[in-house]
């Protein structure tokens, strides 16, 4: 049977990173947790391979059951009965085992009965689990939401809460409603204090992932009379008190054995998370940040499937007494995709180094103060990490639905029928630039760290590190691209026009994330030959990129913005 | 109630994706291809105790199993899934053993452990297909047997009642404690290696493994109980050395020859008798059959 951890040697590539050496060491605290935990490690090694061994189990679950039963969980799905959601045979299947495994509350701190696994090697199990059924990625992935129970509420919530979701109970985050999506200040579900210190929620609740979990994190209106987001706050329901159905689920195109639930709350009864009016303007922006690196995880495992699916179809497909993939047009659909799966993995672990990074400084903050170097640290990384995050989450997911179209171009005529995995594949992967912020809501996250500099910053970093002497002439490319970068960056910031500025900030985005992305690619050549190709690849495809934004940017009239106005 | 559980585990060549280069020209297992996994029946016997040791708090699992050293990976998986020790048997003079000798071995083993309430194993080991060993336990230990048990139903009031899967049916019976249940591959899956236990047991060695450790690690071990395993040698279990190993093997391999079918011929028939009985004795007369 498949293992889907060990079968791709690029992972272990990206969890052995240097910089794992010091977030393991802060995560661990010196390895203070052997003394209390006999499955805490004994030192960084010890560390590390209790990672791999434990990925090593998530990749044999999901080379064997999970991507077994992805096929029935597509066509089955789950339904609604008398408000509560069954989830399809195959889907419940997978949770047990994950639950027998022990792979719930993988990044939660032991005393809760967590793993304490850094944000990296949990993100690597996200990627593994979506190449082998994305839409149980999202269930699986929820355990993020202990996240921010652990973050932000206090620590008897922490003791009754994590410790549940750390034994395998699922989690959801209802922040979405019929009026609020993008826009979550719109929320309108209404919270109400009681005298005992809880509150009663009463509204509605639409497209709501895994919306009858057993555990809520509830977006919604505590504080009477307020319209815009400084009314909101979170709230926990557990579903063991009552007072939520599930008044149906979508018919969706793809990730069909998510259940997407529309909420009726009737004076449900909930627990204040944190504080009150912070909800939208602190809470859910922490949130938001978890969930868009899941969300990228989840497209690097889209890319992975799509690739893989690809690169077997014309292996084995035989047209003019050739394989396919011996034709150079099709060879080359590869190449790219690969380059496009690397490049889009190599961010996504960079990112959540950088997460770890900045999120294990805090953790440590609350235990004592930091210095004043680890202050400086920490503020360092948390800047990068909030750069990345939203583009890895944007052009990670764009890439995977490019790998998934492309998916079906190689399987051609049969790919367009419903007898191999790819048209699954095409329909999983085209939520993923949708939900936690679409693509354009991405653009609007990352633009300011290109106008602040932050990329730049960003791409210095790399452009400081040595990279082997066959490798110097792509780092010579990324050079030229990122003076074309910084040219078109000035062009557009020098005209004070919001709608022009609007138009031309995915382009710029973009530019950003190709040389970023070049350039983490050519570290990963230098680190590992394996990479050599795809760093290649990436780099022709990025300098095309590049070339054709600075172009359309250095010919662009602003004048000319009134033409893309509706 | 807390019982003392006993599974028979056996690691095995994984002979279940036989390539053309798994048999050696001399006709023995080529070993270097075909990769040593926990014999998959044994895995269904594991779920089987597992599940009446959740049943049952405080129980403990003690895997028992002959062969190399090395063999004491086959414990760990079994730890990792929630086994709570075990015990290699290995000795030079064990090697070689048929089912006889081996049953005779395993016997002499479980005798050692004393106090148990029921062994667990698998129907049969891929390897030999013999389904001879857990029935010959039984007997040399005087115990009653269920064989070719599917699930457990029920284990109380020093009984246990087990759902038989046979040719023809299904069969459920009763039988006292302690006894010997085989397990069919009919059986519940084991469940997947658990992420805790993985990284609680990955250091668990036996003796002879102990030595290879660093001396942090073997530190560890030393103060961790729990991570020690045992090894016991034929004459630790008090065996007639007659008895055992390649001595004890009243089986003698003549010849293994690796047999390619090839269809060369096509035969089509009629859906009559006549036609039918003809195939039959030429099939006879050409030593086929009968």
């Amino acid at each position: 049977m498949a293992n889907f951890y060990t079968d791709n040697p690029d992972l272990k590539h990206h969890l052995n990173h240097p910089l794992m050496r010091k977030i393991v060491e802060l995560k661990e605290r010196n390895y203070t947790d052997a003394e209390k935990f006999d499955y805490a490690p004994l030192n960084f090694e010890d560390a590390m391979d209790s990672y791999d061994k434990v990925l090593e189990i998530v990749g044999e679950l999901c080379g064997g059951m999970i991507a077994e039963n992805a096929e029935s969980v597509d066509h089955q799905g789950p339904r609604v009965e008398n408000g509560r959601v069954i989830y399809a045979d195959g889907t419940q299947e997978n949770l047990d085992a994950c639950r027998k495994a022990g792979l719930m509350g993988m990044a939660m701190p032991r005393r809760f009965g967590g793993l304490n696994f850094p944000i990296t090697p949990y993100i690597m199990a996200a990627d593994i689990v979506s190449r082998a059924d994305t839409g149980f990625e999202n269930l699986w992935g929820l355990q993020d939401c202990a996240e921010t129970i652990y973050e932000f509420a206090d620590e008897d919530q922490k003791q009754r809460y994590i410790t549940r979701v750390c034994a395998g109970e699922t989690m959801s985050m209802d922040l979405t409603e019929p009026d609020a999506g993008s826009d979550l200040q719109s929320v309108m579900l209404k919270a109400t204090p009681q005298e005992d210190g809880t509150w009663l929620l009463n509204g509605v609740k639409r497209f709501i992932t895994n919306g009858d979990s057993d555990i809520h994190l509830v977006l919604a209106r505590s504080e009477e009379g307020t319209k815009d987001g400084r009314g909101l706050s979170m709230f926990i329901y557990d579903k063991r008190n009552g007072g939520v159905t599930v008044r149906r689920i979508e018919n969706k195109m793809g990730i069909k054995g998510s259940p997407t639930c529309e909420l009726v709350y009737k004076n449900a009864k909930a627990e204040l998370c944190g504080s009150r009016r912070l909800g939208l303007i602190k809470y859910v922006m922490a949130l938001m940040n978890g969930a868009r690196l899941g969300i990228a995880a989840q497209s690097v495992g889209v890319s992975e499937i799509a690739y893989r699916e690809a690169l077997a179809y014309a292996k084995d497909r035989r047209q003019f007494g050739k394989a396919i993939i011996e034709f150079p047009a099709v060879s080359e659909i590869l190449s790219v995709m690969k380059a496009k799966l690397d490049a889009s993995r190599t961010l996504l672990y960079e990112c959540s180094r950088f997460v770890d990074m900045y999120k294990v400084y805090e953790d440590i903050a609350k235990e004592r103060s930091l210095t004043a170097e680890e202050r400086q640290e920490m503020k360092y990384y948390s800047r990068f990490a909030d750069a990345c995050t939203p583009l890895i989450k944007g052009m990670g997911s764009e890439y995977c639905n490019q790998n998934a179209y492309d998916c079906i171009q190689i399987h051609g005529g049969s790919g367009f029928m419903k007898d191999y995995a790819c048209e699954r594949v095409y329909r999983d992967a085209r939520i993923t630039s949708i939900y936690e912020g679409t693509t354009q809501l991405q653009v609007v996250a990352a633009i300011r760290h290109v106008t602040t500099g932050t990329y730049l910053n960003l791409i210095k970093t790399y452009e400081a590190e040595e990279v082997s002497a066959a490798l110097q002439p792509l780092k010579d490319n990324l050079a030229t691209m990122t003076a074309k970068y910084e040219a078109a960056v000035a062009k557009v910031t020098e005209v004070k026009d919001s709608a022009y500025n609007d138009l031309m900030a995915r382009r710029l985005v973009e530019m950003a994330g190709n040389i970023i992305m070049g350039h983490l690619l050519l570290l990963d050549a230098t680190r590992n030959e394996a990479f050599v190709k795809s760093a290649t690849v990436y780099n022709k495809m990025a300098q095309a990129e590049v070339a054709k934004h600075a172009d359309f940017i250095n010919s662009f009239d602003p004048a000319q913005t009134a033409l893309y106005q509706a | 109630m807390s019982l003392n559980i006993i599974v028979l585990a056996k690691q095995v060549p994984d002979t279940r994706n036989v390539g053309k280069d798994a048999m050696k020209e001399d006709g023995t297992i080529n070993r270097a291809v075909l990769p040593a996994i926990f014999n998959p029946e044994d895995l269904n016997a594991l779920e089987q105790a597992l599940r009446i040791k959740d049943a049952n708090p405080g129980s403990t699992i003690t895997v028992l199993t002959m062969g190399l050293p090395r063999a004491a990976e086959v414990i760990r998986e079994a730890m990792y899934r929630g086994a709570d020790t075990g015990v290699v048997l290995t000795d030079r003079v064990l090697g070689g053993a048929d089912t006889l000798a081996t049953s005779y071995s395993l016997a002499q083993a479980v005798k050692k452990f004393g106090n148990y309430d029921i062994i667990l194993g698998g129907r049969q080991a891929i390897d030999g297909d013999t389904a001879q060993v857990g029935p010959q336990i039984a007997e040399k230990l005087g115990l009653p047997q269920v064989t070719y048990a599917e699930e457990i139903l029920e284990l109380k009031d020093g009984f246990v009642i087990v759902k038989r899967r046979l040719e023809s049916g299904v069969e459920t019976v009763k039988a006292p404690l302690p006894c010997v249940v085989t397990v069919n591959g009919s059986a519940a899956e084991c469940r997947p290696r658990n992420a805790k236990l993985i990284q609680k047991y990955k250091y668990a060695v036996s003796p002879s493994e102990k030595d290879k450790l660093s001396d942090e690690i073997k530190a560890v071990v030393e103060a961790r109980p729990y991570l020690n395993l045992q090894e016991w040698s034929a004459a630790y279990v008090d065996a007639d050395l007659t008895q055992v190993g390649l001595a004890g093997s009243p089986t003698k391999v003549k010849a293994i020859e690796n047999v390619v079918f090839t269809a060369k011929e096509n035969l089509t028939l009629e859906n009559n008798d006549e036609q039918i009985e003809g195939l039959i004795k030429e099939l006879i007369a050409n030593h086929t059959i009968g």
